[in-house]
């Protein structure tokens, strides 16, 4: 299908790297539904003080920005108050959209300034497995982290999307009257890094 | 800018800036006025054509993104699916102003290409787009089953 | 009974307008109310005739009938939905014996004498009086025609025109001759035109009281019925206008320079409404618009914000404001009461947001002008368009199209969306079509909203639960006030259009009291679907359910005590019970509602079923609704306008709100002022109550009922009351 063609493709899973940290490797796979409470991750798994380091990119990935594409039900967000998407707007089966009511019937690969209507390259809803909305520090690092629920992406890889991606992108130029992500991207990837080279240590639960 | 655009099977050669919303080049150019402005920013459904038989809003798509593809309008309509919708859009009288019911009828055709048989939630999913001010969901939503169980 | 002026648009006079006087709306405001007004019982004006031509049978200005044997009907009335053509066709399609098949429908052209509307005295529609006020006129104008079709073929078999049968387009007679009524179209024209034509019995009626298919529904379904957003002509240009951002804003200076850049822009020019573009596209001229840089002087503009004027207004609720109505005791009846409740209601800003933004084609040559547009008040409009453009009324064509909508919007005294054209026309000054378009930003935010509104309702109880006291005070803008329809809409310091609904409550109640603070403000304010009963139906049928709840009586039983010299109320309200199955047990979280309201002469009950969504906003599930509208002349139709309406109403009592904010309105769009979805439309059931009343209005009174309805539902299920408008404003929550 034609709109098949224009998904993003998922990074190939590459080997797993040597990326140290004893507790973060083992994360629970609990299965993330909306209806689920937070995944419950032991605190004996976390190293502590570096976890810190996932402060900053935690908050990043909760701007609206970014979260409202990453629901951890079928509905996209709007705005900044993050309200479920006008028009029953829901995710579909391949995050595109539902039948007749696909993202790209309304959005292009650039923001259309005359209409106001936000547009970015590939346009779509994170998997249902990458949805954050209501996670603490500790279960966004690892849902994050989770190459089951990533789409096989490595700390690399990660970087790599939140780096390059368009539509990762798009987020820091949103365009309109809506809110860029905050704080600028350049710096935001100098925190991403200094995560990732520290071995992308997750906080503990309790945090 | 010049482009080809297979508008409702017809081959056409279609100037203009890459920029122009599809609805104003239907409308304006083409004369195709059964496409109904409504709100101009994805917000009505109004103007709700098939790029490539998929349901768009052709206020947001540019001329530009046109090139080399095909658009069906209400006045292009034709197949079993188009004529149930139709045929049961007279059967029960759905139209009160009329002037959203091309878009309603373009995303109904949309949806029942796709899933032959909706349910109510799916029509609630694929039809929340298309704003109607007089209020005639109720008709538009028998007649899509009207449409669905005469195909 | 008369119908109140309060219900009826009341009109400038028929006497046209001297196009040398600057301002037809300055003349009509000077009329009486005698002059003014018409009678709302029918009247069958059968005088002059449909523009004929050859071989046609025209008898009257309502239909003509060509040899090629369609059956034109000429419509009085602006269809914006609500079905006015396919009404009127009925009407004749049924005394003349014609097929469905045959009938065609076309607007009639502007003319107050000929097409008035027999509920106002010059042409034009609202108050659901639509149907109302044609059905014998347009009755006659068939039966008038069949007469002498009859007649002709009588005279050219050598029948007796007693023997002869017409049905579905077919004459006959038992001699094995027959034609058609085209055939016989021209012979019938030489007869003379019957002075009072005999009309059907009810028992012989064919099409009246059973679905006509909706004459509309082929050119609305297959995208060729033509809205005057529609309207192509060769070298048409499309103008756009920067409107002022706050109301009473004037244009101070502006930069056309960007703007003239765009490709396809003409022109612009400075017009009383603001800056106009006109170009050869509508992209330019929508382009255009946009670039164009206004400085606006804001110094007489409205720059209060909507939390401003509701405390203002609520600030007036505590003294006693002009009276709509008053009978009984009040103060002692409040003292001797056992128990008093009071609460107070809120109501927003409303935009009427009809899917086809506002819109008007014009060309004008400087000697006669063409006008297409969805007019509503046709005689205002072609009025102002003569006195605007300086021209006598038979040089001025006003073609009456298609309206995407109108819900009043299009019933405007000022005639605003055709009198800019004219200014635009008669600025530019080229003799070339020009159409001119609002954005839906431009409506949104453009005013003549309904206005807000503030309530107070103060009820006394006795001992044994029965309401013996009622004081209804409302604070609001009036609809009327300033123009010519305040001379007969507003009485004694009461706009009939604020209290309507209000000071005719239905319910025996001994000591009574409504009054009415008019409000003075900057936003244009106009009527709304279903005008007074947007809001009045709101409080009182949500308070009478507070005070049933605080007398521990079921709310249905609570009414039927109070109504008993309500007949027609009683019969919509019973007949919704029982088909609701009222009292019938419901699953776990979903509760019942009713509501009943009389508005335009009919009654109308709605039993709702509603739950709340996980964010404690009401979802509604079920709505059945009843109907007494005299005779349903056509029940399909009756039934999709409860349909609408409901959509309508529930729209505006779910989420529906336009606000201001330092003088501007903070919505521009569908975003921001949200309208109803398919998912959120409830199954409507709608039962007519048997009549053989006169038929009375069905476009409005489906709207204002679902709200208190639903409004009551959440009161018995959570124990919220719902004192201010639109629910969205609260989360509804189970009361422990």
């Amino acid at each position: 299908m034609r709109w098949l063609r224009s998904f993003p493709n998922f990074l190939p899973v590459v080997a797993a790297l040597a990326i140290g940290g004893a507790g973060f490797l083992l994360q629970p796979s609990a299965h993330i539904s909306p209806q689920s409470a937070p995944v419950q991750v032991a605190a004996a798994h976390a190293a502590a003080p570096s976890g810190d380091l996932f402060a900053p990119v935690a908050a990043v990935l909760r701007h609206p920005r970014c979260m409202n594409c990453h629901p951890r039900d079928d509905r996209p967000r709007q705005g900044d108050d993050r309200h479920p998407h006008l028009q029953n707007v829901v995710r579909g089966e391949d995050n595109l959209g539902f039948v007749n009511a696909r993202c790209t019937a309304c959005h292009r690969d650039e923001n259309n300034n005359f209409s106001g209507v936000p547009g970015a390259p590939n346009w779509h809803l994170a998997p249902l497995s990458m949805g954050w909305n209501g996670l603490g520090d500790a279960d966004l690092c690892t849902t994050l982290k989770d190459e089951s629920k990533n789409g096989g992406k490595d700390i690399a890889a990660l970087v790599e999307h939140m780096e390059k991606d368009a539509l990762v992108l798009w987020g820091w130029a949103p365009g309109g009257d809506r809110t860029p992500v905050t704080p600028p991207h350049p710096e935001f990837i100098t925190q991403l890094k200094a995560w990732a080279d520290a071995g992308a240590p997750c906080p503990t639960a309790a945090k | 800018m010049a482009m080809t655009v297979t508008i409702n099977g017809k081959k056409t050669s279609v100037d203009a800036d890459p920029e122009t919303p599809l609805l104003w080049v239907l409308r304006d150019e083409l004369k195709l006025t059964g496409t109904k402005f409504g709100c101009g920013a994805a917000l009505c459904g109004a103007c709700t054509v098939h790029l490539d038989g998929e349901a768009v809003r052709s206020c947001q798509i540019q001329a530009r993104d046109c090139d080399g593809r095909e658009v069906t309008t209400i006045e292009g309509l034709s197949g079993d699916v188009a004529k149930a919708v139709q045929n049961a859009w007279l059967k029960l009288d759905v139209v009160q102003c009329g002037y959203c019911q091309p878009g309603q009828i373009m995303s109904a055709v949309g949806l029942l290409n796709q899933i032959p048989k909706p349910t109510d939630d799916d029509i609630n999913k694929a039809m929340d787009g298309n704003v109607c001010r007089c209020a005639t969901y109720h008709r538009i939503r028998a007649a899509i089953h009207e449409a669905a169980n005469s195909a | 009974m008369t119908q109140p002026l309060t219900k009826i648009f009341a009109m400038p006079p028929v006497k046209m307008p001297d196009a040398s006087r600057r301002s037809f709306l300055k003349i009509s405001g000077g009329v009486g109310a005698g002059l003014i007004l018409g009678l709302a019982a029918p009247v069958a004006n059968l005088g002059g005739a449909a523009v004929a031509k050859g071989a046609e049978l025209a008898p009257n200005p309502f239909l003509k009938i060509s040899p090629d044997n369609v059956v034109t009907v000429i419509i009085k009335h602006l269809d914006k939905g609500q079905g006015a053509a396919t009404g009127l066709a009925t009407l004749v399609a049924e005394e003349l014996d014609a097929s469905h098949e045959q009938i065609k429908t076309e607007f009639a052209p502007a003319d107050p004498v000929k097409y008035k509307n027999s509920a106002f005295g010059v042409q034009g529609v609202g108050g659901s009086t639509g149907l109302s006020n044609s059905y014998e006129q347009y009755r006659s104008a068939g039966a008038a025609a069949r007469a002498m079709i009859v007649a002709a073929a009588a005279r050219s078999w050598g029948v007796k025109a007693a023997e002869i049968t017409v049905k579905g387009g077919v004459v006959s007679h038992a001699s094995g001759k027959s034609a058609t009524l085209g055939e016989l179209a021209e012979k019938a024209a030489a007869e003379a035109v019957p002075d009072k034509p005999v009309l059907k019995d009810a028992k012989d009626f064919v099409y009246i009281g059973k679905k006509f298919a909706r004459v509309d529904s082929p050119s609305k379904v297959n995208g060729t019925a033509t809205y005057t957003f529609d309207h192509q002509f060769d070298g048409m240009l499309v103008a756009t206008i920067a409107r002022p951002p706050m109301f009473g804003a004037k244009v101070a200076s502006f930069d056309a320079s960007d703007a003239e850049k765009i490709k396809g822009v003409v022109k612009v020019l400075q017009v009383p409404q603001g800056i106009a573009v006109l170009a050869e596209t509508t992209w330019a001229a929508l382009q255009a618009q946009r670039a164009l840089k206004v400085t606006w002087d804001e110094s007489a503009a409205e720059k209060r914000g909507s939390d401003e004027l509701v405390a203002e207004y609520k600030a007036l609720l505590d003294k006693p404001g002009a009276v709509a109505k008053e009978t009984g005791k009040l103060d002692e009846a409040f003292k001797s009461a056992a128990k008093v409740i009071e609460a107070d209601f809120e109501f927003p800003y409303l935009a009427h947001a009809p899917m086809e933004p506002m819109d008007c084609v014009i060309q004008f040559d400087g000697s006669k002008a063409d006008i297409w547009t969805g007019s509503q008040l046709q005689t205002v409009d072609h009025g102002t368009a003569c006195a605007t453009l300086g021209l006598k009324p038979e040089s001025v064509n006003l073609h009456t199209v298609w309206a995407g909508g109108s819900f009043g919007r299009r019933a405007i005294a000022d005639a605003h969306y055709v009198k800019e054209a004219c200014d635009i026309a008669k600025s530019y000054g080229k003799a070339v079509p020009i159409k001119v378009i609002w954005t839906r930003e431009d409506d949104i935010k453009g005013g003549w909203y309904r206005p807000i509104y503030v309530h107070r309702i103060k009820a006394g109880l006795d001992a044994q639960g029965n309401v013996v006291a009622w004081l209804h005070r409302i604070v609001g803008q009036s609809i009327a006030a300033g123009t010519p329809f305040e001379a007969v809409m507003v009485k004694d310091g009461v706009d009939g259009t604020s209290v309507e609904g209000a000071n005719n409550l239905p319910y025996a109640i001994p000591n009574m009291r409504v009054d009415l603070h008019t409000t003075k403000g900057g936003v244009p304010v106009l009527w709304w679907r279903s005008v007074g009963s947007t809001h009045t139906a709101q409080s009182t049928e949500h308070m009478i359910d507070i005070l049933a709840k605080e007398a521990g009586k079921d709310p249905v039983e609570f009414r039927l005590a109070l109504l008993k010299d309500k007949p027609r109320h009683v019969g919509a309200l019973k007949l919704a019970v029982e088909k609701s199955g009222w009292g019938s047990p419901l699953p776990e979280g979903m509760y019942r509602g009713v509501a009943v309201h009389e508005s335009f002469a009919s009654y109308v009950a709605n039993v709702v079923e509603v739950s709340l969504n996980d964010d404690g906003t009401p979802k509604v599930h079920r709505v059945v609704c009843t109907i007494d509208c005299g005779v349903a002349v056509n029940p399909d139709v009756v039934a999709a306008q409860m349909e609408g309406g409901i959509g309508y109403g529930l729209g505006a009592a779910l989420k529906g709100a336009i606000t201001l904010k330092g003088g501007t309105v903070e919505q521009g769009n569908f975003d921001g002022y949200d309208v109803l979805r398919m998912s959120e439309m409830p199954k409507v059931e709608v039962y007519i109550v048997p009549s053989t009343e006169a038929p009375t209005g069905v476009g409005e009174p489906g709207t204002p009922v679902v709200g208190p309805a639903v409004a009551n539902a959440l009161l018995w299920g959570t124990g919220v009351r719902t004192t201010v408008l639109p629910m969205n404003k609260q989360k509804y929550k189970v009361q422990s």
